[in-house]
């Protein structure tokens, strides 16, 4: 325990959550001052249910931007599962709503597995692979749904409940989000894949010359991210109960951002858990309060913009002071 | 006026904690071919950069056609027409040959800015001319051979008139026909009044080409010679001529039984038919001169590259191994040389890292133990006297010499039978050097067979039982070290007399 605290302490990138949290803090209370309807219990469950499928989608960046890749494709991933999912509702109405969701889950996860493999075997560049991949599904979603939508009334209730149902008063969306991540928490850090999933990041040679199945661990972390859009893709429908070929049409850039303030590293190996959620608590909290202060609509974006622009500059002072730090601590 | 082009006069470099030339005299007269020669880390790479002013000296003057000149970048020796072509060509492989060669001094039309690509091209086919080298200027570098991209750089030079043309190892990437292709152009270049600096690590060149031969050893000038005055074992011997005076830890270890062979170990293009045995508590020395190909050979024992013919024995058993994971099982470790790149996630703290080539000894069905990582590091630790505050530091906040310990702690995780050290010594200071010497004396002494590739001349002698010697990717001699000599290994490495002593016991 006393080496955990001391892990804590000399690594400097701790106190960067730490910072993250305090901003929030700072920044909750302020927006509270201006409209106090803001930290209300209402409120934050909206808040929450909002920001559960970006977290979830988070979770799978993550994993991927630590390999040094990046996934443009999950946007069309989310419309393609959610619309083929609403269509099998839609024709069998008494399907469980675990099955459709474990059917989101597996037509995501092949959809991640043919870019896992793309990037991984044929040498692709991930983001040429996931753009590629990216006008194919979308182009598959309009052409399984004809260019038609799924509404409301061709769901099923059960379905919907997916989205809207409670568990001991907490909203189904926000209980998967809450799984998912002690899930991957686990699965990232204490686990010996999650360990190879940084090394081939951190260093790509050692982790070659190491024995690290590095292949492998790419196409693992491209279909994690596709199991993980194929649920969102799920979960998002159920949400906003429509299913339309142009749903979640260029949502990747949030994920990214949202995984970027929570300050993982474009260039991988870097990023943790703790700090995923704070941003894509940030990114909620920035998309849910900006209206409720009468921001204009045409500055929210320009701000989220600055947000993740001062965010990384933080990051970066922060891992060069990290290393200056190192280099002064250099035992000779 | 005096003899000499290019006269340099007592030059001293100096870096941080080593001297890279110490009080330099050399001259070059008008139209010779003035041959380089030494062993690798004697000074010649860093002379070469005093004159094309990629390094200034720390004392010393330079003479240019008597003029005292300064020389401070590599625009200035340019100036002066002092070019130089590099062992690896150094060019844009997706520009056209014409585009190389004029690159930084393009002729541009002065009222439109616009570049005169007909006469460019003109201009480059006129000079490849010259240089009996008949492809079109309009062809994509990076599509020629080796031997054409130096063409390419020879006509850079006489582009800019160059009076003065170094080439650095011309001849390495060579096979013999364009070798003696390269020595007509540089006689032709001689004739034409060019004086040309030619480093090379074959003796055959500078017998074959030089007017006069320099000898640089251990940053020192040593002598220069005429051709006709030199003879084989005198070059020899002022290559190698020091006294070993540096104490080398080696232990007095018994030796066992053969655990490892590989026989006829070929890779086109890279090395080819190379044996060599080692037993138990044994150190074997691979060494050789730069690009001999012994970093390849082991790359591909290790899995990296992979090999196309021969085979790998490991205790009796013939092993195939295509990825470094294969070669862990079996127990074949492997110490790069470039430990930055390679060895260590320097931002990940000692304990992983000494764990990163055995996770499975570290996780139970794929859950990670982390405080049976952290007492197996802290263990090694100790044992490799690693100075850190503790198991929780990062790598980047250690020296170089406690950096290499860690990724010995690394190979010790895995269950080793041969542990392969990839230039164990390069870069650190003498008394990490010292450290990691006994450290080799402890791992022999607790059995492990240890291949070290050096190309230290006297670690070699002082540290291994038996010394393989490779040049141009060939075995050229096996050696007991006991009985060896400096002279004996470097006339291997050079391949000038090829001996083969029967020590296979």
């Amino acid at each position: 325990m006393k080496d955990r605290i001391k892990e804590l302490f000399t690594n400097a990138e701790s106190f960067r959550e730490l910072g993250l949290l305090g901003f929030i803090v700072i920044l909750s209370a302020a927006i509270n001052m201006r409209n106090p309807t803001f930290l209300t219990v209402a409120n934050i469950d909206t808040l929450l249910i909002n920001a559960s499928i970006l977290s979830i989608l988070a979770v799978g960046m993550m994993m991927v931007l630590l390999t040094r890749g990046i996934d443009l494709s999950i946007g069309a991933t989310i419309a393609f599962s959610g619309m083929v999912c609403a269509q099998t509702v839609a024709a069998y109405p008494t399907l469980h709503p675990l099955v459709s969701m474990l059917q989101g889950v597996m037509i995501g996860l092949a959809v991640g597995l043919v870019i896992g493999l793309l990037v991984a075997r044929f040498n692709v560049l991930p983001i040429i692979a996931t753009l590629g991949m990216m006008n194919i599904v979308r182009g598959l979603t309009y052409m399984v749904s004809g260019g038609r939508w799924v509404s409301a009334y061709q769901m099923s209730n059960a379905f919907k409940s997916i989205a809207t149902g409670r568990i001991l008063g907490v909203n189904n969306l926000i209980i998967i989000a809450v799984v998912i991540y002690i899930i991957f928490y686990y699965f990232i850090n204490h686990t010996k894949t999650g360990r190879q999933i940084y090394a081939v990041g951190s260093n790509p040679d050692a982790a070659e010359v190491s024995g690290i199945p590095k292949k492998r661990v790419i196409t693992l972390v491209y279909t994690l991210m596709g199991a993980l859009a194929g649920l969102a893709g799920v979960l998002w429908v159920a949400r906003y109960a429509s299913a339309q070929g142009d749903t979640a049409s260029g949502y990747e850039l949030n994920v990214i951002a949202a995984t970027v303030l929570g300050g993982v590293s474009l260039s991988g190996g870097s990023g943790k858990v703790s700090g995923l959620i704070l941003g894509a608590l940030l990114f909620g909290i920035l998309n849910n309060a900006l209206p409720l202060i009468n921001v204009s609509p045409f500055w929210q974006q320009a701000i989220q913009g600055l947000v993740i622009l001062i965010a990384v500059i933080v990051n970066v002072i922060v891992k060069r002071r990290n290393e200056q730090q190192a280099l002064r601590q250099r035992v000779i | 006026m005096s003899d000499y082009i290019l006269e340099l006069k007592g030059v001293t470099k100096n870096f941080p904690g080593v001297r890279a030339l110490d009080n330099v005299h050399f001259s070059l007269r008008p139209g010779e071919i003035h041959s380089i020669m030494g062993e690798n880390g004697a000074g010649k790479s860093t002379f070469i950069k005093i004159i094309t002013g990629v390094y200034t000296p720390d004392e010393g003057e330079m003479y240019f056609e008597d003029q005292l000149v300064d020389i401070r970048n590599t625009n200035d020796s340019q100036r002066l027409g002092i070019a130089a072509i590099y062992q690896h060509v150094t060019s844009y492989p997706d520009l056209s040959v014409t585009e190389n060669i004029f690159i930084g001094h393009e002729k541009i039309h002065p009222i439109t800015r616009r570049i005169a690509w007909k006469e460019l091209h003109a201009r480059a086919a006129e000079l490849l001319g010259r240089l009996d080298a008949n492809f079109d200027p309009h062809t994509r570098m990076g599509t020629l051979s080796v031997a054409q991209q130096q063409m390419v750089e020879i006509a850079k030079a006489l582009s800019v008139n160059a009076k003065v043309i170094i080439m650095d190892e011309p001849t390495a990437a060579l096979t013999n026909r364009e070798s003696e292709d390269l020595y007509h152009i540089t006689e032709g270049l001689r004739d034409e009044g060019v004086s040309v600096i030619f480093i090379s690590h074959r003796i055959e060149d500078m017998f074959r080409l030089a007017d006069r031969v320099t000898v640089f050893r251990d940053a020192k000038y040593i002598i220069t010679w005429d051709k006709q005055d030199v003879t084989h074992d005198k070059l020899v011997s002022a290559m190698v001529g020091r006294e070993i005076t540096q104490f080398f830890p080696k232990r007095k270890v018994h030796i066992g039984e053969e655990i490892f062979r590989v026989e006829n170990l070929s890779r086109t293009g890279f090395f080819q038919d190379v044996s060599f045995s080692l037993k138990k508590g044994e150190i074997l020395a691979l060494t050789g001169l730069v690009g001999a190909g012994r970093t390849e050979v082991c790359e591909a024992i290790y899995g990296i590259t992979g090999y196309d013919r021969g085979s790998v024995y490991l205790n009796g058993r013939e092993l195939t191994i295509t990825h470094p994971k294969e070669a862990l099982v079996q127990g074949i470790g492997y110490l790069p040389e470039d430990r930055h790149s390679h060895g260590l996630v320097l931002d990940w703290e000692i304990s992983k890292n000494t764990t990163l080539s055995s996770l499975e000894k570290f996780s139970k069905k794929g859950w990670l133990i982390r405080s049976e990582e952290r007492r197996v590091a802290a263990e090694l630790g100790d044992r490799l006297s690693i100075k850190a505050q503790g198991v929780y530091d990062r790598a980047r906040t250690l020296s170089g010499g406690n950096q290499q310990k860690i990724i010995v702690a690394k190979l010790l995780t895995a269950d080793l039978k041969v542990i392969i050290l990839d230039e164990p010594t390069k870069g650190v200071d003498v008394g990490a050097k010292t450290a990691i010497f006994n450290i080799m004396g402890d791992l022999a002494a607790m059995g492990y067979g240890i291949i070290m590739v050096s190309s230290e001349m006297p670690e070699v002698l002082g540290m291994s039982d038996r010394t393989v010697v490779m040049k141009e990717g060939r075995v050229t001699a096996t050696l007991d070290t006991e009985t060896t000599t400096q002279e004996e290994i470097l006339q291997a490495a050079l391949g000038s007399k090829v001996k083969e002593h029967s020590y296979e016991g």
